[in-house]
């Protein structure tokens, strides 16, 4: 029996996202679990699980030692990169629904730009070792190289343009002018400006790439029944899957398993959030996973912009406008669909998307009365 | 006027080749270009591996490659995130899909990186980068 609706995100909660938090990690995770436990009405001492990625700097003893748990009953991480924060989630909803913990937190804190930054090929490369032998001596040294790549090749078959990239950004831009949580909250963007924009790794320009961000954010998972304590909407976890390598695409792969959980279809969800550490993933992954035939020009008519009433799509700005938290303003954003609470808020939410990685994992969180 | 011609960074990492990777890099020393094969089904695998993922065999041969492709993708870098691309910018990073199957990220000696197109027909060129490493590039075929 999977763990549909027995297990909810009982709490969120966000430290100030800047360029130069003036704190360590640790200080951003902590900060950030306290709001989340305030946000759910649960106590740290209450809390016997904790898990993170496994980038993330913050040792769970660390985290125990200082929030003041008593009882660290479980705890896990999750290899890859930024983007497996679906793939906590699915981890930590299965150890509550066995009975392995009570209630658990997934955290993040990161100087991803005062401190070790994900797009320097200095910072992140493997200086010609392992994989990087077959790709490095040639230039190939960040994420986004490879990214880029990939983009070239899908821009090559299906003919889609910088153009329908440049409309998503421009939707989540007018998310973010909404969200006063967001780095870009008082810049708007045209379309004139994200084509303007300078080429970082073509056919990347500057706003089609995400946000380098210091921050912090967290989720407190619990029983549906513990999370209701709150009194207030909850947000029942539907549903979630992972998929690593493979032979089709990701999304293809996690799509199949994670809507089979859910029992919907793609037409029942209500709002959708996508990880765009590169924009044109956002349009691919859409794809990907069946909501649409040809995001390209579901992006150029406007139908992911809130109040499209078609599919709305990065709510709070997403890493593109908002933050760059890996995935985890994603879910938090995710969770305020369902409870009604986002500054671009959807009407009538029931079933709200999470994908946290193009492919790695996603999330179906559902709105549930307390 | 003279030529367009592909300088590569002096930055840029060398491979570290180690274990199964170790017999690509000194057939090329020899000028030749060679992709792992399965010795049991034949499966062509890039970059090597320790067990064939089509019949799960564990003994290879090596292939040779005729050494012609096209261009299957490429990225242009034109802002300086490492800092070998500082005064190499922009610089076009291609994949090369080769006759045989296999793909290849390489660069291109002869297309500047403003006329890099998918499709475009390309051959090998051995080209010794330094400390006696030897790197397959590409030229238009």
């Amino acid at each position: 029996m999977p763990f549909s609706n027995a297990v909810a995100i009982a709490g969120v909660g966000e430290t100030d996202y800047s360029r130069d938090s003036g704190r360590t990690e640790l200080a951003l995770s902590l900060e950030a679990i306290k709001a989340a436990l305030d946000d759910a009405g649960i106590e740290p001492r209450e809390v016997d699980g904790l898990m993170k990625w496994r980038v993330d700097t913050s040792a769970e003893a660390d985290v125990a030692a200082n929030l003041g748990i008593p009882d660290l009953a479980w705890w896990g991480e999750i290899s890859q990169a930024g983007n497996v924060g679906a793939a906590l989630v699915a981890h930590a909803a299965a150890a509550i629904h066995a009975g392995l913990a009570n209630v658990v937190v997934i955290y993040r804190g990161v100087n991803g730009r005062s401190g070790r930054r994900y797009g320097r090929g200095d910072v992140t490369g493997q200086r010609g070792q392992g994989g990087g032998a077959f790709t490095e001596p040639y230039g190939l040294l960040t994420p986004q190289h490879g990214l880029a790549m990939t983009a070239r090749r899908r821009m090559f078959e299906t003919g889609i343009g910088s153009r329908q990239f440049g409309a998503q950004a421009v939707a989540q831009r007018r998310h973010a002018n909404r969200n006063p949580r967001a780095t870009f909250y008082d810049r708007p963007l045209t379309l004139d400006e994200h084509q303007a924009s300078r080429l970082i790794i073509d056919p990347f320009h500057l706003f089609d790439c995400c946000l380098e961000t210091d921050g912090g954010g967290a989720l407190v998972l619990a029983s549906a029944e513990r999370a209701a304590a709150a009194g207030r909407p909850l947000a029942l976890i539907r549903a979630a899957a992972q998929a690593g390598p493979g032979k089709d695409a990701p999304a293809k792969r996690i799509a199949k398993r994670l809507f089979d959980m859910a029992g919907i279809a793609r037409s029942d969800i209500d709002v959708v959030q996508i990880y765009d550490h590169f924009c044109p993933f956002v349009l691919f992954a859409l794809e990907d996973y069946g909501f649409v035939d040809d995001a390209g020009r579901l992006a150029d008519e406007g139908g992911t912009a809130w109040d499209s009433g078609r599919l709305p799509v990065n709510t709070s700005g997403g890493h593109l406008s908002e933050a760059y938290m890996q995935g985890m303003n994603h879910l938090i954003e995710a969770t305020r669909q369902v409870r009604a609470e986002s500054t671009a808020q959807v009407p009538n939410v029931t079933f709200s998307f999470c994908d946290t990685g193009i492919g790695t994992g996603a999330v179906i969180l559902e709105r549930g009365e307390p | 006027m003279t030529a367009w011609r592909f300088a590569r960074p002096p930055g840029l990492p060398l491979p570290q080749p180690t274990g199964e990777a170790l017999p690509f890099f000194a057939a090329l020393k020899e000028s030749r270009l060679v992709i792992q094969r399965c010795a049991a089904c034949g499966t062509l695998s890039h970059p090597p591996r320790a067990m064939c993922g089509t019949c799960q065999g564990t003994a290879f041969e090596w292939e040779p490659m005729r050494g012609q492709g096209a261009v299957y993708s490429y990225a242009i870098t034109h802002q300086a995130v490492h800092p070998a691309f500082v005064d190499h910018t922009p610089m076009a990073t291609v994949e090369v899909e080769l006759a045989e199957g296999p793909r290849l990220v390489s660069n291109l000696v002869d297309v500047p990186p403003a006329e890099v197109r998918i499709g475009l027909a390309v051959e090998v060129v051995f080209e010794e980068v330094g400390d006696g490493v030897v790197l397959p590039l590409f030229r238009r075929a």
